[in-house]
C-alpha cells in the first residue's frame, strides 16, 4: 500500500528545494519514486503532486509520459536498464540482452510474474570503460559476460543484497 | 596524530564500483585492522583514475606502486606483503607489451604519461568527498582571486584570451558566451551547468562530478560572478547516481566553508546552487530542452533564436556550460590564458577529455592537448587493437558524429579538422572499430538510438529519422536496393536542413559519414547481399568445415534449436534451414573448425 501522506510529505520537504516555483516536478517524482516499491506513480499520486505544487494534473502527465524513467503503470521492484548503445554493443552487448531474457523469460518493457524484475533498454550509462554495462536500480555491472549477468539475476533473485 | 606510513589511493570511479571496488576496500580495512596498521595507512577513494579496463585499481604512496584487476583476495595479500613486509605483489602489477611488469606506469607508459591533465587536474588524486583536499590542490583560489581582485568583465576577458571552447560539442567560445549574458538586459540571470551527458560512448562529465565536483561549483560560481547571476543548477542526468550523490555532499560542504551562499568571502557576491536530475531523455542535453526540463515541462527544444543568453530560463538571460569546460575555468583564472594556451592549436586551445572504448586495449579516458593526431590518441595511448585485429576507424562524437577511416588517422584532433572529415569531436567519446564491425550496422545501430530519443516535435526528425531506420534494417536483411542508398543521402540532407535543434540536425551524420567512406560496404548490402565484416545475421551462413572438426559435439549440445548433427569424432554439419545464426557454435568450438561465410548459404 502506498502511504498517501507520506507522499504528501515528501512533496513538502522537497519544495523547500526549489529556486523557482515549478523548477522541482521532475525533482519531487524522483523522491515518491524512491518511496514506492513498483516503480511508477499512481494516479492518486500524481493528483498529490499537481495539488501540492499547483501544476495543473495534465501538465504532471505530460512529464511522466515522456521521460523514459517515470512510469504510470506497476513495474518491478528492480528496474534493469540495459545500455544498449555502441560501446556495449560491441563488445558483445547483445548476448547479455539475450542471457536477461532467457534467465527472466521476459523482453524490453516486460516484468516477470513474481513483479520482481523489468527490463529496460538504457542509453549509454557512461560506463564504455567496463562494457557492456547493465544498471539494476541505483547499481552499475560492468564487464559483463551472460554468466556473470546470470549469476547476479539468480543473487537478487534468492534475496541476497546487491 | 601517527604518523601515516603509506596511503592507499583506491579508484572509486563508477566503473571501478561497477567492477568490485567496494569488496576490495573492505578487504583491505578488514586486513589492515587485522594487523592493527589502521593508524599508519590511509585509505583514500578517490575519483576515476582513468584506466578502467584494468580496474579495480589503487595506487600505493610513498613508493607510487599501481595495483590493478583487484579482487579482495590481492587486496589482503597486498596488505601481508606490500603494506607489512615491504614486498611488491608482482601479480597485480600493471604489466605492459608483451607482458613486462610495469611498476610505476604512471611514468613510463603513455596512456598516463603522454596525458595534461587540466580538466581532469584533481582525477584520482584527491578524496572528492573532502572539501580540504580540494583547497589543498588550490581549490576555490581562482574564486576568491576573481570576487576579490577581478571585475566581471576581467573575467570574462581572462576566459575569452585562453580561447576555451564548449566541451559538449559544438565547440562555441567560452568567454564569447559569458559576454552575451553579461551583457543581456535583466536583473536576474541563471548560471547552468549542463551534466545531461548522453553521447553513447562518453563519460569525462560523469568521471568529473565523480571525482572532483568541487571545481564545478567554483568554477560555477566563477561563472555566475562572470555573467551576474546569483543562482545557478547543475542538471544531472538520473543514469549517474554516484555523481548525483557525489555533488550534494560537495554542495553542503561548500555552504559550510563559505564558498556558497550570501555574501562569499565577504565580496557582496551571494551565488547559490541546486541540482536537478534528469529523467532518462537523451534530448534534454540540448539546451533549450534542458531549459524546459529544469522548468518542469516535457524536454523539447525551442526555437533558437532567441537564445539562452537573451530569452533562457523563465525567460530571464541565462548560460549554459558543459562539466568538463567549466572544470578548466579555475586553472586558467589561476595560471593565465597564456598557460593554457601553450597546449593545444591556434583555434582550439588546451586539452580535451576523451573517452576511450569499443575495440582498444586501454579504454578509459584520458586527457590530451587538442591537435594530437589520432594515430597517436588510439595507437599509443589507446595501445591499439586488444585482439591485433586490424582497426578499421574510429567513431566520434556519438549519434551526432560520424566515422573515421584509419587511413585519416593522421588528421590531428580539433574542431575544424574532424569537421572536415565529416566527422565532429563532439564531447569527446571515441569508440574504436575494428574489422569484425559492419558500417552498415554501426549507421543502423545509431538511428535506432535517434528514432528512439527523437522527441518528436519536428516531423523531419520524428518520421525521417525512422524511415531511415527502416531503409538501413532493409539495406542489412539483403532486401536493399541501390534506389534505397540514394533515398538515404536524400533524406539525411533533408533532416539535417529542416530540424529545429541539434539532435535533428545531426541525426544523419552516422548515416552521412559511413556513407561518405564505405560506400562499398553499402553496395556490397544491396548488390551482393554480403556483408563484408560478416555482422548482419541475414547475409551471413554458419559452416562447418569438416577437414578441422574433430567431432568433439560441443557444438550440437550449445545449439538451442539443435540444428547441428554428427556422431561423435565424426565431422558434424549444421542444417542451414533450421539454423537461426545465434553464433552460439562459432564461440564455443575450440578447433577454429565453425566459420562464418557471406554471402549466406540458400
Amino acid at each position: 500500500m502506498i502511504d498517501l501522506k507520506e507522499i504528501k510529505e515528501i512533496v513538502q520537504e522537497t519544495k523547500k528545494e526549489a529556486l523557482e516555483e515549478q523548477d522541482i516536478l521532475i525533482y519531487t517524482l524522483h523522491k515518491i519514486l524512491d518511496k514506492i516499491e513498483n516503480n511508477y506513480i499512481p494516479d492518486e499520486v500524481a493528483k498529490i503532486v499537481s495539488e501540492e505544487l499547483k501544476i495543473p494534473l495534465s501538465k504532471v502527465y505530460e512529464v511522466l509520459t515522456f521521460y523514459t524513467m517515470f512510469s504510470t503503470k506497476p513495474r518491478g521492484k528492480y528496474i534493469i536498464r540495459v545500455c544498449t548503445s555502441l560501446p556495449c554493443h560491441v563488445v558483445n552487448g547483445r548476448e547479455i540482452i539475450q542471457a536477461i531474457k532467457e534467465e527472466l523469460k521476459i523482453d524490453f518493457g516486460q516484468t516477470t510474474n513474481d513483479g520482481l524484475f523489468t527490463l529496460e533498454e538504457s542509453s549509454c550509462l557512461g560506463l564504455c570503460g567496463v562494457s557492456p554495462v547493465i544498471m539494476i536500480n541505483q547499481d552499475y555491472f560492468g564487464d559483463l559476460t551472460p554468466e556473470k549477468v546470470k549469476e547476479i539475476l539468480r543473487k537478487i533473485k534468492g534475496g541476497e543484497k546487491i | 596524530m601517527p604518523l601515516t606510513t603509506n596511503t592507499i589511493l583506491i579508484c572509486a570511479g563508477g566503473a571501478c564500483i561497477s567492477s568490485g571496488e567496494e569488496s576490495v576496500k573492505e578487504a583491505l580495512e578488514r586486513k589492515i585492522k587485522e594487523y592493527n596498521l589502521q593508524d599508519a595507512i590511509k585509505i583514500v577513494e578517490t575519483g576515476c583514475m582513468g584506466a578502467c579496463s584494468v580496474g579495480p585499481l589503487m595506487v600505493i604512496y610513498p613508493e607510487g606502486v599501481y595495483y590493478q584487476k583487484l579482487t579482495p583476495k590481492a587486496a589482503e595479500k597486498i596488505v601481508e606483503e606490500h603494506l607489512l613486509k615491504g614486498r611488491i605483489v608482482e601479480d597485480y602489477l600493471y604489466k605492459g607489451d608483451k607482458g613486462k611488469i610495469v611498476p610505476q606506469p604512471q611514468k613510463e607508459i603513455p596512456f598516463f604519461s603522454r596525458q595534461v591533465k587540466i580538466a581532469t587536474r584533481n582525477l584520482g588524486i584527491i578524496d572528492p568527498l573532502n572539501i580540504e583536499e580540494y583547497i589543498a590542490k588550490d581549490g576555490y583560489f581562482a574564486l576568491y582571486k576573481v570576487l576579490i581582485e577581478m571585475s566581471p568583465e576581467e573575467v570574462i576577458n581572462i576566459i575569452k584570451e585562453s580561447g576555451l571552447r564548449g566541451r559538449g560539442g559544438a565547440g562555441f567560445p567560452t568567454g564569447l558566451k559569458w559576454e552575451f549574458a553579461r551583457k543581456s538586459p535583466g536583473n536576474e540571470k541563471y548560471m547552468i551547468c549542463n551534466a545531461d551527458e548522453g553521447d553513447p560512448g562518453a563519460f569525462m562529465d560523469r568521471s568529473i562530478l565523480e571525482g572532483d565536483p568541487h571545481t564545478i561549483i567554483e568554477a560555477m560560481t566563477i561563472a555566475g560572478y562572470a555573467i551576474g547571476a546569483s543562482k545557478g543548477y547543475v542538471y544531472v542526468r538520473a543514469e549517474y547516481p554516484i555523481a548525483i550523490e557525489r555533488l550534494t555532499e560537495a554542495l553542503k560542504q561548500a555552504h559550510e566553508y563559505g564558498f556558497l551562499g550570501e555574501n562569499i568571502f565577504d565580496s557582496g557576491f551571494s551565488f547559490d546552487i541546486e541540482i536537478r536530475i534528469g529523467a532518462g531523455a537523451f534530448v534534454c542535453g540540448e539546451e533549450t530542452a534542458l531549459i524546459n526540463s529544469i522548468e518542469g515541462k516535457r524536454g523539447q527544444p525551442r526555437v533558437k533564436p532567441p537564445y539562452p543568453a537573451q530569452k533562457g530560463l523563465w525567460g530571464k538571460p541565462t548560460n549554459i556550460n558543459n562539466v568538463e569546460t567549466l572544470a578548466c575555468v579555475p586553472p586558467i583564472i589561476i595560471n593565465g590564458p597564456q598557460w593554457f594556451r601553450q597546449w593545444g592549436t591556434e583555434k582550439s586551445p588546451g586539452t580535451k577529455v576523451f573517452a576511450l572504448a569499443g575495440k582498444i586495449k586501454n579504454t578509459g579516458l584520458v586527457e590530451v592537448p587538442m591537435g594530437i593526431t589520432l594515430r597517436e590518441l588510439i595507437y599509443e595511448i589507446g595501445g591499439g587493437s586488444p585482439t591485433g585485429k586490424k582497426i578499421k576507424a574510429v567513431q566520434t562524437g556519438g549519434p551526432s558524429g560520424g566515422v573515421i577511416p584509419e587511413e585519416y588517422f593522421d588528421t590531428p584532433v580539433d574542431f575544424e579538422s574532424l569537421t572536415q572529415l565529416g566527422a565532429i569531436i563532439g564531447s569527446g567519446g571515441m569508440i574504436v572499430l575494428d574489422e569484425d564491425d559492419c558500417m552498415v550496422d554501426v549507421a543502423k545501430f545509431f538511428l535506432e538510438f535517434t528514432v528512439e530519443e527523437s522527441c518528436g516535435k519536428c516531423t523531419p526528425c520524428r518520421e525521417g529519422t525512422k524511415k531511415m531506420y527502416e531503409i538501413l534494417e532493409k539495406i542489412t536483411q539483403g532486401e536493399g536496393t541501390e534506389e534505397d542508398i540514394v533515398l538515404l543521402e536524400n533524406l539525411g540532407n533533408v533532416i539535417k536542413d529542416s530540424s529545429l535543434c541539434g539532435l535533428g540536425q545531426t541525426a544523419p551524420n552516422p548515416v552521412l559519414s559511413t556513407l561518405r567512406y564505405y560506400k562499398d560496404e553499402y553496395l556490397a548490402h544491396v548488390r551482393d547481399k554480403k556483408c563484408p565484416a560478416k555482422k548482419c545475421r541475414d547475409l551471413i551462413s554458419y559452416v562447418i568445415d569438416s577437414t578441422k572438426c574433430v567431432g568433439c559435439t560441443a557444438c550440437a549440445r550449445v545449439c538451442p534449436v539443435s540444428c547441428i548433427s554428427g556422431e561423435v569424432k565424426k565431422p558434424h554439419e549444421i542444417d542451414q534451414d533450421a539454423c537461426i545464426k545465434c553464433g552460439s557454435c562459432f564461440e564455443v568450438c575450440r578447433f577454429g573448425a565453425i566459420s562464418k561465410v557471406t554471402p549466406a548459404l540458400d
